[in-house]
């Protein structure tokens, strides 16, 4: 084989690689936290609701687990569009990314608030906590304890997915990749320098999601043992 | 302008059989890979393990799209230039394996100890161990968990629209290109997945119940 490699496009258009994946960061830190609040209360609302309300919440969660995430953004982007709402292409894509990350997110916090057991609640109420309070306190925070491993490895599934977002050109790091690539024609080059970019970013949010958790969870990390 | 009409449906369900193909393609491969990937994660040699767990982190920590553009390039450098089945076929296989491997590693450690101690007793050597023992069991504990990772693969599939494989995604943008009516073609494409995708979900969680029954 006589291809020669040829990383000297780096020296010149790194700044875009950075500028790019700060996008990214950007864009799927929002699309987490809006996903992860979306999910919750559909969670909620699919344990603890009226099935008038149950009912909804179980179809959106069917209807984006069962369809691709890039069609679900061409329908946000195009087909919006096309009915007279206009958006950018980055609040159309952390729009499908938040609708997106919602539905996942409903099916982990509900397998967690579900295995909160009924005594607890009871608990909570002999001690004459408020509603929100139980909920805030007894439910969801060891909810979330309990499914975190599956929650954080689905934000870091989220940073990864945030890629097809470049086909509708939100100018994050996929897009620059192939902005680089289309003015250099060293292709091969461009997406191994990008797929280490992607490496790190998701070693990098494993480790801060990991971070996070000891903060949330004191308990955890006092008594080191499972909940 | 041309009016949206049946023959882009059709068109758009032509399409589909190519994201079943390529669908197929993927799983088998990922199957046909993601098994020795999986034996290695549970080898007894650490560098088997090491190697196995190796490409699983770094399948696991780049995006599939990425992992489409390098197969697709990377076939090219190799000389197989415009072959996007291939190249989208490769990647993806690649892609599964590395889920695959994952899922089954966690299937052949949930076959209790017990089993492996009882067939070191009947004197089984380490193929018969697996072959007789460990992996018809672990089956029976992947197959849910399996088919749910197939609407994974199914929805996947969609990306090889972007290094230029008509299927489903690809189809609807092409035929948006001539009508300009994303929202009811693209509508159209989610149901065409949805179609696909749920009957296998359905699946998944069906058995999964089933499984769960006898314990």
């Amino acid at each position: 084989m006589s291809y020669q490699f040829d990383f000297s496009f780096l020296a010149e258009r790194w700044p875009d690689f950075v500028s790019g994946a700060w996008l990214t960061v950007q864009l799927t830190l929002l699309s987490i936290a809006f996903g992860f609040a979306v999910g919750t209360v559909c969670a909620l609302i699919r344990v603890y609701g009226s099935p008038l309300l149950r009912r909804p919440v179980g179809f959106y969660v069917e209807l984006i687990r069962n369809t691709p995430l890039l069609v679900q953004i061409f329908i946000v982007y195009f087909g919006l569009s096309s009915l007279g709402l206009k958006l950018s292409a980055e609040t159309s894509a952390v729009i499908a990314l938040v609708v997106n990350m919602g539905a996942y997110t409903t099916e982990i916090m509900r397998a967690g608030i579900q295995s909160i057991q009924r005594t607890q609640l009871e608990a909570a109420d002999c001690l004459g906590l408020t509603r929100l309070q139980t909920i805030l306190h007894v439910v969801l925070l060891p909810a979330m304890e309990r499914v975190y491993p599956a929650l954080s490895s689905q934000f870091v599934l989220l940073m990864l997915a945030s890629s097809i977002t470049s086909q509708i050109s939100a100018e994050e790091l996929t897009a620059v990749a192939n902005n680089v690539q289309s003015d250099t024609y060293r292709s091969f080059e461009v997406y191994i320098v990008v797929a280490v970019v992607y490496l790190a970013l998701s070693v990098l949010y494993r480790f801060g999601f990991w971070a996070v958790g000891l903060v949330l969870f004191a308990r955890k990390r006092k008594l080191r043992t499972a909940l | 302008m041309i009016q949206l009409n049946a023959n882009h449906f059709i068109y758009l369900l032509m399409a589909a059989e190519w994201t079943l193909l390529l669908s197929l393609i993927a799983f088998a491969g990922g199957a046909l890979v993601g098994l020795p990937v999986a034996l290695m994660r549970v080898s007894r040699f650490a560098a088997l393990r090491i190697l196995a767990s190796g490409y699983i982190q770094l399948i696991q920590g780049t995006p599939l799209l990425i992992i489409l553009f390098l197969s697709y390039f990377g076939l090219g450098i190799l000389g197989f230039k415009l072959a996007p089945l291939v190249a989208a076929g490769l990647g993806l296989t690649l892609y599964a394996a590395a889920f695959l491997g994952e899922i089954w590693r966690g299937c052949i450690e949930a076959v209790p100890r017990t089993q492996w101690e009882a067939s070191d007793c009947l004197g089984l050597n380490r193929f018969h161990q697996y072959a007789y023992v460990v992996l018809p069991q672990a089956m029976r504990i992947a197959i849910p968990p399996t088919v749910g990772f197939m609407v994974q693969i199914v929805k996947n599939t969609s990306l090889a629209s972007v290094i230029g494989f008509v299927e489903l995604a690809r189809a609807g943008q092409i035929v948006n290109n001539s009508t300009f009516e994303p929202f009811v073609i693209f509508c159209a494409v989610a149901a065409i997945y949805f179609a696909m995708c749920y009957p296998l979900s359905l699946a998944a969680r069906h058995l999964e119940r089933k499984a769960h029954v006898g314990r």
